[in-house]
């Protein structure tokens, strides 16, 4: 709990804070030439505020090359960040070396998309999901073997599969095997990183409820990262919106399919092709041209002003900040939309 | 200033001339297998339908139900030392099984085209985007390089691809994701084919993107006129698009209908299940989602009887014919086919107790 406070207005209830994230910012050079000079930056990440709480799911969803995943491999320090802090159980481990975050690997672990490449074909299923154990020495009551026969039960597989290779697996159970090996040490914090998109429609539900069972069963906290914004609904308790490396819009989850208030966030909501015949004929839908910019040069001020209907002179000149509209709803945006109470902060002019 | 009310009733009307009932396209007791060490893999067995001009068909199915099999054949793509494919396609009355590589490679482009699912491999990376849209079109037409290229840079406009004059001389790996998406959608429709088969087409995309394919598909078809397959496992895309819903199971066909129908009163466990597990926008948000118990199946040991049996939670309700015999595809009204086991009135109390309340 010694988490600073951020500028943004976290005033967040006051429940444990596992994770909090302050001007995140992850820039990757480009360098060209002989001297390898740099010539620019993908702007992958550009200041990112937000705090995880215990036993939460929190979402990042948006498009393509919004810096969701660059966020995910942040969180877990894969990579460094350029600026900004990360701070997890009061421990700030922005720029902690690998040596020093390894113990640390145990509280914070990754569920990976693709469960084709993210487990090694000449390894069996028990060499897989025992290695945590073995890179981390920790010592089980009865033997590895047995610790990791529990995980394949805890995941749905069956204690049998110990001794076979990740190719005699659907993706379906090879994604459980990734989750098991992902729990192994019961990591306090799991960024899950479009964990269910590479699986059929009927077995990625079998995931999900998996991912949601093991939640209430061994009270984990996940940082969901997706695309796919019904399984988000389904999921989340918190949701957090991308944009072009910057959060545009925050809030639970409820609030932000019920009403959301970033013209970005009502787009993509639109978007969703809904399962039903009949809606095909009445629904509104709001058509986005074109394609996200560059994130090496994004648009000034707000990144989503090129492409939103309701930009006004103010988008290209000044940034929104992501501030409070409604309790626990944070947008940043000038003219937010279904902002009813038109007692905005002064600065975010309110307009229906 | 790009927000816009989707209005179909607005469409503009199809060439009275060009609506014609006459079916198009017909595949008639389709079967691709293929052999191989483990055995012989049933991909497509014993598959049919018929599909009209200027109507849509979706074609749902999860990864190896064999939906991208039979869009192949259909193409005239499966190579003939690997795939044994048998039965009869007919496009416009023409058997395509059975014709001579030569004659499926001139109708290739001008009577029926495709849009691949991955637009960055199915584009050659050597040349640019004009230069491979032109191709497609001179093999077709007798034109000089100009009049295509002309033709190519007007098609490109059409898909919405901005600049399209200075974008026709970029590579393929120039484009983004939707672009390049819609680059392959403008040389497809660049002969204005009959038949337009479109093998997941929005499945790399983002939403937005998406959502924007998917119009550019409607539109182009309402002006062409051309009959449209679209092969998905997406159901809201299909719901988006189709007339008309075939779902296949393990090489075969399990359900086939009209879009409503499909939707409103699914017949099939199967399609029961797919519903189940897809977390909906337009519902409340639902405790668990209902998956389909177990894996998709093999397709070299298919099961017997049902090839679904064994993932399905009502098959005990007939007496054990579910293990034995394959259930042929019924006609329950109104066009809407299925096969299963289960008596109509078992079919109707499940659905109306038991999964409907829960979907």
């Amino acid at each position: 709990m010694t988490a600073d406070v951020s500028e943004a207005g976290t005033e967040q209830p006051t429940q444990e804070e596992l994770l909090s994230v302050t001007g995140l910012q992850k820039h990757f050079p480009i360098r060209r030439g002989l001297l390898q000079r740099k010539v620019g930056a993908v702007q992958a990440v550009d200041g990112l505020d937000f705090s995880v709480v215990k036993g939460e799911t929190l979402s990042l969803v948006g498009e393509s090359g919004c810096g969701k995943t660059t966020t995910g491999r942040l969180l877990t320090r894969l990579l460094e960040p350029t600026a900004g802090r990360i701070v997890f159980e009061g421990k700030d481990i922005s720029h902690v070396s690998m040596a020093q975050m390894r113990p640390l690997r145990r509280d914070i672990q990754m569920i990976f998309q693709d469960p084709y490449s993210s487990l090694n074909p000449r390894h069996t299923v028990g060499t897989i999901v025992g290695a945590p154990f073995r890179l981390q020495k920790v010592e089980t009551p009865n033997g590895v073997k047995r610790a990791v026969q529990d995980l394949l039960e805890l995941v749905g597989l069956s204690p049998e599969h110990y001794n076979r290779y990740p190719h005699e697996f659907s993706g379906g159970q090879r994604q459980r095997i990734g989750i098991a090996r992902t729990l192994a040490l019961r990591p306090k914090l799991i960024v899950a990183d479009e964990p269910v998109s590479a699986l059929d429609v009927s077995i990625q539900a079998q995931v999900v409820n998996l991912l949601e069972d093991l939640q209430d069963e061994l009270n984990l906290t996940y940082v969901m990262i997706a695309h796919d914004l019904s399984v988000v609904r389904h999921v989340s308790d918190r949701v957090a919106v991308m944009y072009l490396g910057k959060i545009v819009e925050l809030a639970q989850s409820k609030d932000l399919y019920e009403r959301p208030m970033h013209p970005y966030t009502v787009a993509l909501l639109s978007a969703v092709p809904i399962p039903d015949t009949a809606r095909r004929t009445k629904r509104e839908r709001i058509r986005l041209t074109g394609d996200v910019p560059s994130p090496v040069n994004p648009p000034a001020a707000c990144r989503f002003h090129t492409r939103c209907w309701k930009a006004q002179e103010i988008c290209s000149t000044e940034e929104p900040p992501l501030v409070d509209l409604a309790p626990g709803h944070q947008v940043a945006c000038h003219f937010p939309e279904n902002a009813e109470p038109p007692a905005a902060p002064a600065e975010a002019p309110a307009e229906s | 200033m790009s927000s816009q009310t989707e209005d179909y009733l607005d469409a503009p009307e199809p060439r009275p001339e060009q609506v014609g009932g006459e079916t198009f396209l017909e595949v008639r007791d389709l079967k691709v297998h293929f052999p191989t060490d483990d055995g012989v893999v049933k991909s497509v067995d014993g598959l049919s339908f018929q599909l009209e001009r200027g109507k849509t068909l979706g074609i749902v199915g999860e990864s190896g139900s064999g939906k991208s099999v039979t869009s192949l054949s259909i193409m005239g793509l499966h190579k003939a030392g690997t795939a044994k494919v048998s039965g009869e396609i007919l496009l416009n009355g023409r058997n395509l099984i059975g014709a001579s590589r030569e004659e499926v490679r001139q109708l290739r482009g001008k009577n029926m085209a495709m849009i691949f699912q991955d637009p960055l491999s199915a584009m050659h990376p050597y040349y640019t985007v004009g230069h491979q849209i032109i191709e497609a079109y001179r093999i077709h037409h007798n034109v000089s390089k100009a009049v295509a290229r002309k033709h190519a840079i007007d098609m490109l406009d059409r898909v919405g691809i901005p600049n399209p004059k200075g974008r026709a001389d970029d590579y393929p790996h120039q484009f983004s994701g939707g672009m390049r998406q819609r680059a392959m959608i403008a040389m497809a429709l660049s002969c204005d084919p009959e038949l337009l088969i479109a093998d997941e087409p929005t499945t790399a995309l983002d939403v937005t993107v998406q959502a924007q394919i998917l119009d550019l598909i409607r539109d182009l078809q309402q002006e062409f006129n051309s009959a449209v397959i679209i092969i998905t496992h997406d159901l809201g895309v299909v719901a988006e698009l189709a007339d008309d819903i075939l779902v296949m199971y393990a090489g075969r066909c399990i359900e086939y209908g009209n879009a409503d129908d499909i939707f409103r009163e699914p017949q099939h466990p199967y399609t029961w299940g797919l519903l189940g597990s897809m977390p909906r926008l337009d519902r409340d948000r639902t405790d668990r989602l209902l998956p389909i118990k177990g894996t998709p199946p093999s397709l070299i040991n298919v099961p017997s009887g049902c090839p679904f049996h064994p993932r399905c939670s009502f098959s005990q309700l007939n007496g054990g014919s579910s293990e034995t015999e394959v259930p042929e595809l019924r006609d329950v009204g109104g066009g809407h086919q299925v096969a299963c086991h289960l008596s109509a009135d078992d079919r109707l109390r499940v659905w109306t107790t038991e999964i409907k309340p829960k979907l």
